[in-house]
């Protein structure tokens, strides 16, 4: 058997002490020079989105609502629904097309305090499988006469993984995140903005047989030593810990339309290796419409304990079978257009927008095979590779009060 | 490693922030950067949701400026 060991990586494991004399540091900053910040747009978003690639469809609403209290405070509450209705790959080939539906609730709190804001949330995600509850805390401050913003944010969740064919399964899981975010006005023309996460998964109570980061429903596959190949459960690690650095900048052209470009760099203890480059074009048309043209790449290494088709079973402590863990390379166009609807057509609302804004992800996958064709026409392992088109809609209207 | 540098540039950054810089763009000269085309993250509840469509088809997660729960998307 092959042992896989993962070296510590990430910002997270870092010693408490540690992370009291950064926090003590940023309340220096905090409390050494104060002006006052903004607090956000008081508005109601109202999204429906929809999901169709790789045979899920996944679609249903989202409802924002953010309001002031005073000066001082904002408060925000989210209600968001996914109903699924999949046939994805690994369901076609291992278990049956299912339906489900996943709905989050989520509350936010600011107060700001002359150029500082305090940020609290708390999220609950719930589908019949899958229970996540997510605390987070915040502090933003602004200075140098609101040029450079600075923002130090944690969040903890805990997760209870189901599985609906065995009442009796029930993993615990721990999520730990810590983020670091800077954004400047370089020029009167340009805004940059620089992002790092450091997240911590971290299952509990389980035996070394046990996992809680995988989908328990998915399978690896294995050769049978007589030419096809059979299944088995997946097995990840019980941690994984991930560090995310990303760059953002947004550009006022000569005439009115601006340019944002994105980069990120991911790593984690797993040994996956990310990074993707988005541009995006933003052009107003007089004074009622808006149109975004957007194009964006992602690649990303394999997890050091994927395979797409394993030599044996139990060929290593570690096993995945998940395409998100694998090699993979993808890009995105999305187009997307904002109507501004005239003052006083909505009553109640100093400004309301109508907007559609469309994705398409094409996903090429470079050791993932489409183990749905039939074994007669394909040797094991020889099956063609598989690819993925989706399609993502964004439709929503938006009130400002 | 990166905590000591993130400690040192937050120790800098305090520092500095009680040294009397001035503004090098001025507050009457940011009417394009507080143009609605200048933003970030304009349309929060959208945004949201195509970081979700990210997370979920992609191994990376973090870095992009958003908060999230989680969800059994795996």
């Amino acid at each position: 058997m092959v042992v896989i060991k993962f070296p510590s990586l990430s910002f997270a494991r870092m010693r408490e002490s540690n992370i009291y004399i950064l926090l003590i540091s940023f309340f220096v900053i905090i409390t050494s020079n104060s002006y006052a910040a903004v607090l956000p747009d008081e508005r109601i978003d109202l999204l429906y989105h929809g999901y169709d690639g790789g045979g899920a469809q996944i679609d249903g609403p989202s409802i924002l609502v953010r309001k002031n209290i005073g000066t001082s405070v904002s408060v925000s509450a989210n209600y968001y629904v996914d109903m699924v209705s999949s046939a994805s790959i690994d369901v076609e080939a291992t278990a049956s097309p299912y339906s489900e539906e996943r709905k989050e609730t989520g509350f936010t709190g600011q107060y700001m305090v002359d150029r500082s804001t305090i940020n609290i949330g708390y999220t609950s995600s719930k589908e019949n499988d899958y229970d996540a509850s997510t605390y987070s805390f915040g502090v933003d401050q602004s200075f140098f006469g609101d040029l450079t913003t600075l923002g130090f944010g944690v969040s903890f969740g805990e997760d209870i993984v189901g599985q609906n064919t065995d009442p009796t399964y029930e993993r615990t899981l721990q999520r730990r995140k810590y983020s670091i975010n800077a954004s400047q006005i370089v020029t009167k023309n340009l805004l940059a903005s620089l992002s790092f996460d450091s997240v911590s998964d971290q299952c509990l109570n389980l035996t070394q047989e046990q996992s809680c980061l995988n989908n328990p429903y998915r399978s690896v596959r294995y050769l049978s030593g007589t030419g096809g190949y059979l299944y088995q459960s997946e097995l990840y690690p019980h941690t994984r810990n991930s560090d995310a650095l990303g760059l953002r900048a947004i550009y006022y052209l000569p005439y009115r339309a601006s340019v944002r470009i994105e980069a990120r760099q991911f790593a984690d203890s797993w040994g996956i290796e990310a990074d993707n480059v988005e541009l995006r074009y933003l052009h107003p048309y007089r004074d009622q419409w808006l149109f975004e043209v957007k194009y964006r790449v992602y690649q990303q290494t394999a997890a050091d304990f994927y395979a797409d088709l394993f030599p044996y079973r139990d060929a290593q402590n570690f096993l995945a079978r998940d395409k998100e863990l694998s090699p993979f390379s993808s890009n995105t166009i999305g187009l997307g257009v904002t109507y501004k609807i005239p003052a006083g057509v909505i009553p109640w609302f100093d400004k309301s927008t109508a907007n559609l804004y469309w994705d398409h992800f094409n996903i090429d996958y470079d050791d993932f095979r489409d183990a749905r064709v039939s074994p007669t026409d394909y040797a094991a392992g020889e099956e063609p590779l598989y690819s993925l088109q989706a399609d993502v809609i964004r439709l929503y209207f938006s009130f400002w009060f | 490693m990166i905590l000591r540098r993130l400690l040192l540039i937050a120790l800098l950054f305090s520092v500095a922030a009680c040294s009397p810089i001035k503004p090098w763009v001025k507050p009457y000269e940011r009417q394009k950067i507080a143009d609605e085309i200048m933003s970030f993250g304009r349309d929060p509840a959208a945004d949201s949701y195509l970081h979700h469509v990210y997370d979920a088809r992609e191994a990376a997660r973090g870095g992009d400026g958003a908060s999230g729960g989680g969800c059994g998307c795996n």
